[in-house]
């Protein structure tokens, strides 16, 4: 089942993790205890041109070494630091979560027109397959993902979120089928700059897979959701569509309806089925995605995930459920419901 | 009959019980094989002659025939099977290669038979055909890696990318590769109204276009084989695609032959040969040696049609497919068509119909992995061909990463074909496998068009329900979707080749 949130300031005004703890609360009908989590933009000012590279030990002795090592090999790292957290008796530490904040060497990835994106993925993904013991969630800029197995609020007392300012947060309670207790397969899911709250299953998620992994990810999470954000790093960072096209090239109209659009707009929708009919994506879900600047939601071509949009001033929310807003802010004026596949997009304007 | 080996035993024995029988003479007149004839009050039979094809016993209307396989076998052996028993005495008898109909006919494992398919439980919906959409379009031909886009000064997005042309599809099943000639007028006849009706395509062998099949020319595919009979530039701008046959999975590596007494007037002309001429394929393309040769050929004919029509290459599915599918889609190739050692075909020596090639399966599953692995899977569509007998296969051997199928034996036995496997004979009391006009005119081409359309109609619903049960409501999501697939009892070595896990797993 499980519930989602996510809220940007278009002023790009922080707010601490208070309101969206509560939010995500509120939603526990849609979770199990056994994964929640937070992904907070704008959370690093101090180091805002590091990647803020989050790392689960199961061992500092044996495998932080090795990270250590293939960081230093790629980069600099300016400070690293264990993520401070809270002792909290339901909630048993099982991974030691860490940050490195690192500049890539962007001379090592010379043919590249985006050389420390380049570097940090391919890290990413060798740390993951290859350095057992060490798991990277999150990899941007200037945000943090704190994740963990437990309800939002202990999850979120646990890394004392509070303390935490962002412009846009995105948080996910989540009720495992999969990979229950596992703090890997907690919402969200990210890669360099992008985060992904996902509800619902990916029935696409074999060619979807397939399809990513020969531009050179690799699907290491064992969940259908980390596909999103490749999909996304793929064809808005490294094919240059725009977000609106990304969304409809992963939830794209029916044939039906494309057969009744005229001239250009035929064209090019036609064209983005072709192109992309491997990573449009099947089943029941609503996802929120963002980066630095934009929030984007939406839901799959049938809407069989429920999925609400609010606003107030610089304010957008998109949530499973309104309810879930109204905990995070009471004065919200207007409640929209979008049509299936249709985003809710939200970008920084200051 | 050879004086020291014998007469060997009937494969068949026809017996028409008296008391039912009413002398009509109606499997007299319908047995092309003559294996029966009325002598006063009764009907004597050749049993010797029959081929099992049940022509009589599907007009008889007193139910008064029975016609039982291997009345008499030989003593049974493991080893020494009744097959490989009577090859030998054949080959001792005439010193020459032995021929066969139709497919495989060895007892290989199915792959098919063991894959099963997902559905939805709770955890997300099944999708119902009946209330909500569900997309069987289909693309064949090249796509984009990426498009190229550039944003205009009102803010509307522009399509800088010209795509090349790809045939499109309702339904990813269309009718593969059979010759005017091979087969019968009629059939083709049918088979090409039915494709028209259910949106989708059929291929003409390398045969020519016969003139009455024109009206139907934009849904048929025309094909470029070793022999190069028919073709044209009439020809080749007639059909809504070119194919490039190289290879064909029920005889992988030979050519074929079309015997000069079948070379009638009409076939005659539209294979641009002398009648009564032998219509002799040759082995490979002799214009052919290597893959650069190949993608000359494609774009010859690309440049020939001014690039507006897609071209398929159609290969056997032999040992090294992977790789030789790799070098296609790195021509002009708009698909790549697999056609696995089940495929069936008028006549091939039987060591090659049982012996040479792989299954579509593992094939389709092989081509597709390593065209992703490449990074060039856009750059070419899969057609997988041979061996294809019910809806469920389609699901499959798309799942495996396949873009569409051509059925061939499927669709003929929707036109009353029983499997008999006696093609090559040109005898074929259904109409079908024969160029003889009395038995041709047994099909009628509107009746038999009606019914391969409700073949694929059927056949296209039964997806649509898998589908639905799968919580897919498009096409493209199925394909390459290994994860929707187990195996049952099938070894990891082919596991790993399918990439497919266990049931349970």
């Amino acid at each position: 089942m499980c519930g989602i949130i996510g809220v940007i300031d278009r002023g790009r005004q922080t707010m601490d993790g208070t309101a969206i703890r509560r939010a995500l609360s509120m939603m526990n009908e849609r979770g199990s205890g056994e994964g929640a989590g937070y992904v907070a933009y704008g959370c690093y000012p101090e180091f805002k041109d590091y990647f803020a590279i989050h790392v689960f030990f199961d061992n500092i002795h044996e495998t932080k070494p090795r990270v250590d090592e293939l960081l230093h090999q790629w980069g600099r790292v300016v400070h690293d630091e264990e993520i401070p957290t809270s002792d909290l008796p339901r909630l048993r530490k099982v991974h030691t979560p860490w940050r490195y904040f690192f500049k890539p060497d962007t001379r090592l990835m010379p043919r590249s027109t985006t050389p420390a994106e380049e570097i940090v993925t391919e890290l990413v993904m060798r740390i993951n397959t290859s350095i057992e013991g060490a798991l990277v969630f999150s990899s941007g800029r200037n945000l943090g993902v704190f994740k963990a197995a437990g309800w939002p609020e202990e999850v979120a007392d646990f890394y004392r979120i509070e303390e935490y300012q962002g412009h846009c947060w995105l948080a996910h309670n989540r009720y495992p089928t999969n990979t229950p207790g596992w703090w890997g397969g907690a919402h969200p899911f990210n890669l360099l700059d992008w985060s992904v709250v996902h509800n619902g299953e990916i029935t696409s998620y074999g060619t979807n897979r397939r399809y990513i992994e020969s531009f050179g990810y690799k699907c290491t999470m064992f969940t259908d959701t980390e596909v999103v954000a490749y999909l996304v790093d793929l064809l808005v960072r490294r094919h240059d569509l725009p977000e609106e096209l990304a969304v409809t090239a992963l939830a794209p109209p029916f044939w039906d309806e494309i057969d009744k659009m005229e001239g250009d707009r035929q064209r090019l929708y036609h064209a983005l089925r072709l192109t992309y009919g491997s990573a449009m994506m099947n089943g029941p879900f609503a996802i929120v995605v963002a980066d630095q600047d934009t929030m984007v939601a939406f839901t799959d071509r049938s809407k069989l995930r429920p999925l609400v949009g609010a606003e107030h001033g610089d304010r957008l929310y998109v949530s499973s459920e309104e309810a879930a807003i109204r905990a995070m802010d009471p004065d919200i004026t207007n409640v929209f419901m979008p049509r299936a596949g249709e985003p809710i997009i939200g970008r920084v304007v200051a | 009959m050879s004086p020291s080996i014998g007469s060997l035993p009937p494969k068949y024995r026809v017996t028409v019980d008296r008391d039912q029988c009413m002398l009509c003479g109606r499997c007299v007149e319908n047995c092309a094989y003559g294996a029966f004839r009325i002598d006063g009050d009764r009907i004597r039979t050749n049993s010797r002659v029959c081929t099992a094809c049940h022509r009589c016993v599907a007009y008889c209307p007193r139910d008064a025939i029975d016609v039982s396989e291997r009345p008499l076998d030989y003593r049974s052996h493991p080893v020494w099977t009744r097959g490989v028993r009577e090859a030998i005495y054949n080959q001792a008898r005439t010193g020459k290669i032995v021929l066969s109909g139709m497919g495989n006919a060895l007892d290989y494992p199915m792959i098919f038979d063991r894959l099963v398919l997902d559905a939805c439980q709770v955890t997300n919906p099944s999708i119902d055909p009946l209330r909500e959409p569900m997309e069987l379009r289909t693309h064949l031909g090249k796509k984009p890696q990426r498009l190229d886009l550039r944003k205009k000064d009102d803010g509307e997005v522009e399509l800088l990318t010209e795509l090349s042309p790809n045939l499109s599809l309702e339904t990813p099943i269309m009718i593969g590769h059979m010759s005017y000639g091979a087969i019968s007028l009629n059939a083709q006849l049918a088979m090409a109204k039915a494709v028209s009706a259910a949106g989708t395509f059929m291929g003409t062998g390398e045969g020519g276009l016969p003139e009455p099949l024109r009206p139907y020319q934009g849904h048929m595919i025309v094909q470029v084989a070793s022999g190069r009979f028919g073709v044209d530039i009439d020809y080749l701008e007639r059909g809504a695609a070119i194919e490039i046959k190289i290879g064909q999975g029920a005889k992988p590596g030979i050519g074929g032959h079309l015997p000069g007494e079948k070379v009638n007037a009409a076939i005659s002309k539209t294979r641009m040969i002398p009648e009564g001429s032998d219509a002799i394929s040759p082995a490979p393309h002799h214009d052919i040696y290597s893959i650069e040769d190949l993608a000359q050929l494609v774009r010859s004919l690309k440049e020939a049609t001014e690039w507006k029509k897609p071209v398929f290459v159609k290969i056997a599915a032999v040992h090294n497919v992977a790789a030789i599918a790799a070098g296609i889609a790195r021509s002009s190739a708009d698909a790549v068509v697999i056609d696995g050692f089940r495929g069936g075909t008028g006549a091939a020596p039987r060591v090659f119909r049982d012996h040479v090639g792989i299954p579509v399966e593992a094939a389709v599953a092989a081509v597709d992995a390593k065209l992703r692995n490449q990074g060039i899977r856009n750059e070419v569509s899969i057609i997988a061909s041979g061996g294809i007998r019910e809806s469920t296969d389609v699901v499959k051997i798309i799942a495996l990463g396949a873009d569409a199928v051509y059925i061939g034996t499927a669709a003929l036995v929707a036109l009353g074909c029983r499997v008999c496997g006696n093609c090559y004979r040109g005898l074929c009391p259904w109409g079908i496998a024969t160029q003889r006009q009395d038995l041709v005119d047994r099909l009628d081409p509107e009746a038999g068009g009606v019914q391969v359309a409700n073949l694929i109609h059927g056949w296209t619903l039964e997806l649509m329900d898998l589908m639905g049960a799968a919580g897919i409501n498009s096409i493209e999501s199925l394909r390459g979707n290994r994860d929707r697939l187990r195996s049952y009892m099938i070894d990891q070595a082919l596991m790993d080749v399918l990439d497919v896990k266990s049931v349970g797993a």
